[in-house]
Parts: structure tokens; C-alpha cells; sequence
């Protein structure tokens, strides 16, 4: 094969793997849409919030240490332990879920039967607020954080693909942790699916989903089926969080991918989860190869807008999205 | 029919039917200025079917909606099973065994047939999400249950060809008979129909009105119904209540209500003053 070709592919794989994390980002915003019709323009900080707890609870930071400290003149940081990660991971898996039996009770239970426009308001605020919390309880400085995933390239795959390729072809250069992501994108899918399908509880998520009045006249607590689908959400979140800040740290960017997820839902429609796992995997391979084969013609820096264009053109020609359900004013 | 007590009457063709199942209590129900119902008592009996009837407007949306929790209202009682009963949400209500259908529809359009009816049984699932993630067994076997359950509906409803459709396909008469194959997976004690037959021709409100009775026959379930077909109100119906303007205008059996003069004038349309 050509080694340019090869090259190419590799992009091509190195893209794949970015997109898995729009994809998840996005997967978080879908779940919420498809119950609620709530556009949660949270979901990126609540990837953010997620991944801060993680890393605070595994350290055994001290909640609001700043603040106590300035309160008191104290000079607490840390409790002195340090939890396994696989504990680290439940107990913030506990505190997304109070998080969306907070947002129930306090956002979403006064605001029923509101326009979706103040729905979406009242997420940008929970945005703002959970950033600001987020900070206030764990600091604001850039974090490490390993749950012990595999870092670096694979030799694996270098060594067992540099045939394809000529003298200059060293094999394909492919992060263990973006491989990990992928399979961990996947399985999340996979479970989520089994879940909605054969449970009790996914069949009244899927229910609550088509239709409101219909779903409260078979039994379904609308409230209960809100809180489990933000809890889902919040897993999510962690999920991308963990994938994300292995990667480049936990800092504030991070919740900028959720800007990057909303390319990923125009393209895949906002109310289909398949849609938003293959627009975050467009967009990933998308970007990439773009940068990678116009990028020099234009003076690079692609990867910027390319999603936003690719978006508007979707905008424009097809917008209920790849998969999304047209969209018909009912009257 | 002869000797209407709260312990039970016989009907005039001879079925027996029971006590006192529910009873609305003086309700009242305003939306701001408007009076959608204006003080009425009424009462269902276990094993009857009851029908509301009244033009447009009259109010029998609303006190249906009153029976099954989606409306609060603003004055008055319900009691079911000789108890009060508190304020409800209608998730609540429907897990107390009353099942509904609405005037307009109100399917899970993108699912099909079988998956609509089979949300009906959601109130009898047990399985929780820890035991079904730990007993992968009991959670399947619980599912076959369930599964065999709607497929006997499905059988009675003569929907067998249409089991994989997604409903929001489905032409407006089969979509009526997949809401009362969901209201009746719940294995209601009271059935609420509103407008059951709206839209149908003559046929398919023939093919309803057998259903419904066989349900009522079959099961025993106890059924309230609105409906403006006054032939098939009276061919189905133990008793009637009569409502025009939010006001109860007469109550009693198809023939005693069909005499009523008030009744007359409100079908007629004679002026009020
Ligand atoms: N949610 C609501 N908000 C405001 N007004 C309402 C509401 N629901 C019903 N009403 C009003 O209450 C009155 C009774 O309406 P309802 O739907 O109960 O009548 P109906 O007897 O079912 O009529 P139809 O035969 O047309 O279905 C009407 O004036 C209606 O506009
Ligand atoms: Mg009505």
C-alpha cells in the first residue's frame, strides 16, 4: 500500500478516537433530550464536575478546603488517604446521582410544563453554578488524573502493522487510551441499549420518551423516570470525563467538548442515540482528515471550525440530522 | 333494574351487579373563570358500565380526568373503595388499578403494537434494576409472563397482524383498539373510556362495542365510558349520567334518562335562560 494512503488511515484511526468522546458527550445530551425535551446545556461541565469529584475523592482532597481554610485561617488540603479507583469511581458515580435528585427537586419539578426555551435557561444556569461549585469544592487548579488506565502508544499495533507499509511506514501510531475509550464507548453503549430494551425501568425511560400524558396513564412516575435519566446522564458524563481527563488533564476545557457535541447532535439528530455515537465519529474522522489533507492548503488550524461549517451545511440541507425523526409542528 | 342500593342492584336483564366501587362527591373543577364542572355527585358500581353523555363541552373529559388523578379538583371528594382518596398524581392512580384512554390518542407513537401494550403492564412488572442485573433468570421468566399476558390481548382484540406495526402507522380505528389493549394489560379494576368510539364507522364501533362488553362480561371489570353515539350508549350501558354545562342533568338508566325532560332539552338544544 501507498504510504501516503497509510498515512492517511492513520489519521483516519487517530479521529475515530477523538469522535468516540464527542460521541459520549453527545450520548449524555441525547438521553436528556429524548425524556425531558430538555436541551442540557450542562452536560459538558457536568463531564467536568464529574471528573473534578474523581479526582478529589481518589486524593482524598478535602471539600471546600479553600473555603474553610479562609473562613477559619485553617490550612487543611487533604484527609491523607488515597482511595482505589475502582472506589474513587463508585462514590462519584453516588454523587452524580444526588446531583440529579438535587436538579429534580430544585430545577426541574418547578419548571413542568414550561416552554423548552426556559428548560434550556435554567440548564445554563445549572452550568454556570455547577462550575462555580465545582470549584468552591475542589479547587481550580489544572489535575492529574489516573484510574490506571494505559497510557502512551501501543507497540502491539505498531509493531504488528508496519508491514503494510514500505520503508517509511513504521506502523500505525495509536493511543492505548483512545483504544481503551473505544471499547469502553461501546460497552456503555451496548448496556445502555440492553438496559432501555429488556428493564422495567428502560421500558418506562423509552415510554416517557414518546409521550408524557400517555406514559403517566400507564403508571410511570415522571419525576422518578427524570431523575434516573440525569443519573444516567451523569455517568456519562464521568465516563467522557475519566476518557477525557486521562488524556489532557481536568481543567476547565473539558467542559468545552460540550461545545463540540452540539456539531456531533446536528449531524446525528438530537433524539437518536446511534445518531449521536456515528455524528461524534463523523465528526471526529472529519476533522482530522480534513486538517490532514486541506489543512495545508489553507494554513491549518481546521480542526477549529470544521464541525461548526459541517454542521450549518447540515443546517441547511437536512435538519432533523442523519437519523433524527422529522421534525413536524404538531397543531 | 330494581332496588339501587350501595351493597349492589340487579339490572333489567338480570346481571347482578355489586357495591359502591368509586364515588365523586360534590366536585367542582374551575379553570380561572371557567366552571367545567359545577358540583356534582355520581357514583360507579363494581361490575357496572356507566357512561357519561352531554354535548360539547359539557364537562366529561373533565371529570374523567378528575377519576384518573390529571386533573385536581377544586372542590369536592373521591372515594374509592369506600375510603377517601387523597390527592393523587396519575401515576398513582393508575397503580391503584384504574386504567385509562384519551379522546385524542395518546399511544407511544414510535413503538409498535406489542410494545404499547406491554408498557400497559408496566404498574404489574416487580423485577427492580438490581435484580435484574443480578438475576438475569428471574427477570427473563418474569418477562415471559408479561409477554404471554399481552398475547392473549392481542388475540381478543383480533390485532394479531398488526402485532409489529408501530402504532403511529396505524389508521385511526386500530390505534383506539391498541389504547384499550394497553389499558386493559394493566388488568384495571375500573376501565375509563373517553369517546372509545369517536371517529369510527359503523363497523368498527360495532367491533368495540363487543369488546367492550366482553370485557365487562370476561373479567368483570367495572367500566366508565363517555360517548356520543346515543344507540350504542344505550345498548351498552347499566346507567348514565348526564351532564350539560358542567352541571349533572339526569342520572339513571338508558330508558329512565332518555325520558327525562331536561335531558331532552339539552340534546335538542333549547335555549338556556
Ligand atoms: N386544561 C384545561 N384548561 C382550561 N380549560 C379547560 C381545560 N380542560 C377543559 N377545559 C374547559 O372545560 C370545559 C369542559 O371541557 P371538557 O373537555 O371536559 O368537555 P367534554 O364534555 O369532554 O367535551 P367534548 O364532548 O367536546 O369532548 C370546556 O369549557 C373546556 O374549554
Ligand atoms: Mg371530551
Amino acid at each position: 500500500m501507498p504510504d501516503q494512503l497509510l498515512f492517511a488511515m492513520e489519521v483516519m484511526l487517530n479521529g475515530l478516537m477523538a469522535g468516540v468522546l464527542y460521541a459520549l458527550v453527545a450520548l449524555g445530551f441525547v438521553l436528556i433530550f429524548k425524556a425531558s425535551g430538555i436541551f442540557n446545556y450542562a452536560q459538558g461541565v457536568m463531564a467536568l464536575f464529574a471528573a473534578l469529584t474523581l479526582v478529589g475523592l481518589q486524593e482524598g482532597q478535602v471539600p471546600f478546603a479553600h473555603l474553610i481554610n479562609a473562613i477559619f485561617g485553617t490550612d487543611i488540603h487533604h484527609f491523607g488517604w488515597h482511595l482505589p479507583a475502582l472506589v474513587a469511581i463508585i462514590l462519584t458515580i453516588g454523587v452524580m446521582v444526588v446531583l440529579a435528585i438535587i436538579v429534580e427537586k430544585f430545577v426541574l419539578k418547578h419548571l413542568v410544563n414550561q416552554e423548552p426555551i426556559i428548560l434550556f435557561m435554567a440548564t445554563i444556569g445549572l452550568a454556570y453554578f455547577l462550575e462555580g461549585f465545582g470549584d468552591v469544592m475542589w479547587g481550580s487548579e489544572i489535575k492529574m488524573l489516573d484510574v490506571g488506565l494505559p497510557q502512551g502508544a501501543s507497540f502491539w499495533v505498531e509493531e504488528n502493522t508496519a508491514w503494510l507499509g514500505g520503508e517509511g511506514f513504521y506502523g500505525f501510531f495509536i493511543d492505548k487510551l483512545d483504544m481503551v475509550a473505544a471499547v469502553v464507548a461501546a460497552l456503555l453503549v451496548i448496556s445502555l441499549t440492553i438496559f432501555s430494551q429488556y428493564s422495567k425501568q428502560g421500558r418506562a425511560l423509552r415510554a416517557v420518551a414518546d409521550d408524557h400524558q400517555a406514559a403517566l396513564s400507564v403508571g410511570i412516575s415522571l419525576r422518578f423516570i427524570w431523575v434516573l435519566v440525569w443519573s444516567i446522564a451523569g455517568f456519562v458524563a464521568l465516563v467522557a470525563g475519566i476518557m477525557w481527563g486521562a488524556k489532557s488533564g481536568v481543567q476547565f476545557s473539558l467542559s468545552l467538548i460540550a461545545l463540540k457535541a452540539l456539531p456531533v447532535l446536528m449531524l446525528g439528530g438530537f433524539t437518536s442515540i446511534p445518531g449521536a455515537i456515528v455524528g461524534g465519529l463523523i465528526i471526529g474522522v472529519g476533522e482530522k482528515l480534513f486538517e490532514f489533507t486541506i489543512g495545508p492548503m489553507v494554513g491549518g488550524a481546521t480542526e477549529n471550525w470544521f464541525a461548526y461549517v459541517l454542521a450549518l451545511l447540515f443546517l441547511v440541507f437536512r435538519p432533523q440530522g442523519l437519523f433524527g425523526e422529522k421534525i413536524i409542528e404538531r397543531v | 333494574m330494581n332496588k339501587m342500593t350501595s351493597e349492589g342492584y340487579t339490572t333489567a336483564d338480570g346481571r347482578k351487579i355489586g357495591g359502591t366501587l368509586m364515588e365523586m362527591k360534590n366536585i367542582t373543577l374551575r379553570f380561572g373563570g371557567v366552571v367545567a364542572i359545577k358540583d356534582i355527585s355520581f357514583d360507579i358500581h363494581e361490575g357496572e358500565i356507566r357512561a357519561i353523555i352531554g354535548p360539547n363541552g359539557a364537562g366529561k373529559s373533565s371529570m374523567l380526568n378528575v377519576i384518573s388523578g390529571f386533573y385536581v379538583p377544586s372542590e369536592g371528594e373521591v372515594r374509592f373503595r369506600g375510603q377517601k382518596r387523597p390527592q393523587m398524581r396519575p401515576y398513582q392512580v393508575a397503580q391503584q388499578g384504574i386504567a385509562r384512554t384519551f379522546q385524542n390518542i395518546a399511544l407511544f407513537k414510535g413503538m409498535s403494537t406489542l410494545d404499547n401494550i406491554m408498557t400497559g403492564r408496566i404498574t404489574k412488572m416487580k423485577s427492580n434494576m438490581a435484580q435484574q442485573a443480578l438475576w438475569w433468570g428471574a427477570a427473563q421468566r418474569e418477562e415471559d409472563e408479561h409477554r404471554e399476558a399481552v398475547e392473549k390481548i392481542i388475540d381478543f382484540l383480533e390485532i394479531q397482524a398488526i402485532r409489529k406495526t408501530p402504532v403511529g402507522r396505524l389508521p385511526y380505528g386500530l390505534q383506539k383498539r391498541v389504547e384499550l389493549g394497553r389499558a386493559l394489560a394493566a388488568e384495571p379494576k375500573l376501565l375509563l373510556l373517553d369517546e372509545p368510539m369517536a371517529g369510527m364507522n359503523v363497523e368498527e364501533k360495532e367491533d368495540m362495542s363487543r369488546f367492550i362488553l366482553d370485557v365487562n362480561d370476561e373479567f368483570g371489570t367495572t367500566i366508565a365510558l363517555i360517548e356520543h353515539d346515543m344507540g350504542v350508549v344505550m345498548d351498552l350501558s347499566d346507567r348514565v349520567v348526564v351532564m350539560d354545562y358542567g352541571k349533572k342533568i339526569g342520572d339513571g338508566t338508558p330508558d329512565e334518562v332518555r325520558g327525562n325532560q331536561e335531558v331532552i332539552d339539552a340534546y335538542l338544544g333549547v335555549s338556556h335562560d
